[in-house]
């Protein structure tokens, strides 16, 4: 790991201000994810702004009869809390279905939402990849691309996005709520959060260098049955190959969000429109511009017969 | 290098007070500064559960933190859960059902299943195989590991069943 200088912040503001003078400064929150790059030499931050003392570990309703949940709320505490239990068991699911246990006593909300990819090629320093090196290429492409996107995807990077906690949070419509060194505060809808690849797949959020999140915000709780379902290559500890959150309504509508298969979580009206027909319908039109790769092209019945399972489970 | 940093924390009961650089991970800070090698260092990327430490009463991977991170924690390691005898069932009990053969991972495990037994009740084989996901093994084939912290559950629910 090369070496930076650290500090730790006491607010929100004195975050925020930190990381507008210096340039190559990165904030750590759990570190689960940044430590492991930082180790690789795939981050490397000169300077480290500690936001574990923000006092944004708060879980708090909101005014509209939502919940409000602190970046700094950790992974465990968010899935075992009652409320999100009760309200929002799409949200707990997919959390229990992420990392271990033990991971999950440290990753924080904000943190999980920007991990970055798991791609093979993006942790190999050997090889070309745009995301770790803009302009380098694409070892995915034409390599090994069996855990790679399906839809979505560009010429410059087929990598998928590897939260479960996120693919809840887009089937719950979350709002991530953000500061600036300015003290401008922005509301972004989790359908904008993140970005698809395009021609710069190394920006993944829409977030500006040095914006804090302090907040990920859940609307009034919709009701309905909540289903996260994962498939991976072993019963725990491992990312998605796909996965599937749905909430679903007595009279056959719903909400339906998949993860593993883009680089960002995958949600369509158009294809929720046809939940009532059922799930082969569904999946048919949220899998009309799919693009698989030949090690991948196993991710398309995989998502169907995902689905079809999620939504017979919610029928009951 | 980045100068180093004023440290203190608790580690097992004790107050301790250093100067680490920011980039020393818990894990480095406690084997080599504090020479408290229970603790082992695998994969460092928070994969195989070795380095697992208990921090304000969580286990937690101590590769992935800073020691700088742990300013006025309590950590507890192998080494003090040993001494302090809260392990002495489960170190009994994967003693006699052969629940460690090279025993790296060990350390991790009994931190792990200490964490777990610390919740009451008898967890089912699922429960323990759950919470031991990310403990890896490359000996035992786990067994006997869950075993041995099943009969530790039993063992200590029926103590407490006793009048
Ligand atoms: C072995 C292993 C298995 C895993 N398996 C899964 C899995 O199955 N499913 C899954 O979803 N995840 C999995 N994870 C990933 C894990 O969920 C993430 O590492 C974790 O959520 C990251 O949170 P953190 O708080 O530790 O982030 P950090 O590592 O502290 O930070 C991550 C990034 O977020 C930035 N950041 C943090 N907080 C803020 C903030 N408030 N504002 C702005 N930027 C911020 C940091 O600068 C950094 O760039 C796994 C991880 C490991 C190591
Ligand atoms: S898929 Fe994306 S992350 Fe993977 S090698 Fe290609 S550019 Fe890099
Ligand atoms: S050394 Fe920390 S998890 Fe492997
Ligand atoms: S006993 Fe050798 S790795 Fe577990």
């Amino acid at each position: 790991m090369k070496s930076f200088t650290y500090e730790r912040a006491a607010s929100p503001a004195e975050a925020v201000a930190a990381a507008a003078r210096v340039p190559d400064a990165k904030f750590i929150a759990g570190g689960t994810n940044l430590l492991d790059l930082m180790k690789l030499e795939i981050e490397t931050p000169g300077h480290l702004i500690d936001v574990n003392g923000l006092g944004l570990d708060k879980i708090e309703p909101t005014n509209e009869g939502g919940l409000r949940i602190g970046a700094l709320v950790r992974n465990t505490d968010l899935a075992a809390d009652a409320r999100v239990r009760r309200d929002y068991g799409v949200l707990s699911r997919a959390l229990l279905a992420g990392a271990s246990g033990q991971l999950r006593n440290k990753a924080t909300t904000a943190g999980n939402l920007l991990q970055r990819t798991r791609c093979p090629y993006f942790y190999d320093t050997n090889m070309p990849c745009n995301k770790r090196q803009p302009g380098s290429g694409c070892a995915a492409i034409g390599g090994f691309s069996r855990q790679h996107a399906v839809l979505g995807a560009s010429e410059a990077c087929i990598a998928v996005h590897p939260s479960d906690m996120a693919v809840a949070m887009r089937a719950l419509d979350a709002t991530v709520e953000t500061v600036k060194a300015n003290g401008t505060t922005r509301s972004i809808a989790i359908a904008d959060f993140h970005r698809l690849p395009g021609d710069t797949p190394d920006k993944e959020t829409v977030l500006d260098a040095g914006e804090l999140i302090t907040a990920v915000t859940l609307p009034k709780p919709i009701g309905g049955t909540h289903i996260y379902r994962k498939v991976r290559d072993r019963a725990s500890y491992a990312f998605a190959l796909v996965s599937v959150a749905a909430i679903v309504q007595r009279d056959g509508t719903g909400n339906v969000a998949l993860g593993g298969v883009a680089h960002k979580p995958w949600r369509m009206e158009a294809a929720e429109a046809q939940m009532p027909r059922g799930a082969t319908a569904v999946a048919e039109r949220l899998l009309a511009d799919a693009k698989p790769t030949s090690d991948n092209a196993f991710k398309l019945p995989l998502v169907r017969r995902t689905l079809a399972g999620a939504l017979a489970e919610a029928k009951g | 290098m980045s100068a180093p940093v004023p440290l203190a924390l608790t580690v097992n009961g004790v107050e301790v007070a250093r100067a680490v650089a920011p980039r020393t991970t818990l894990a480095d800070f406690l084997r080599l500064d504090l020479e408290l090698t229970g603790t082992h260092t695998g994969c460092e990327m928070g994969a195989c559960g070795a380095c697992l430490v208990m921090m304000d009463g969580v286990p937690v991977h101590s590769c992935l933190v800073l020691a700088v991170q742990a300013e006025g924690a309590v950590i507890e390691t192998v080494e003090g859960l040993s001494e302090r005898g809260a392990i002495a069932e489960l170190q009994q009990a994967f003693h006699q059902r052969n629940a460690l053969q090279c025993g790296f991972c060990t350390p991790g495990v009994l931190v792990n299943a200490h964490a777990l037994l610390e919740h009451g009740g008898v967890p089912t084989r699922e429960d323990i195989r759950d919470a031991l996901s990310g403990n890896y093994c490359r000996c035992t084939g786990y067994e006997a590991i869950v075993d041995a912290i099943e009969t530790t559950a039993r063992l200590r629910a029926g103590a407490e069943g006793q009048p």
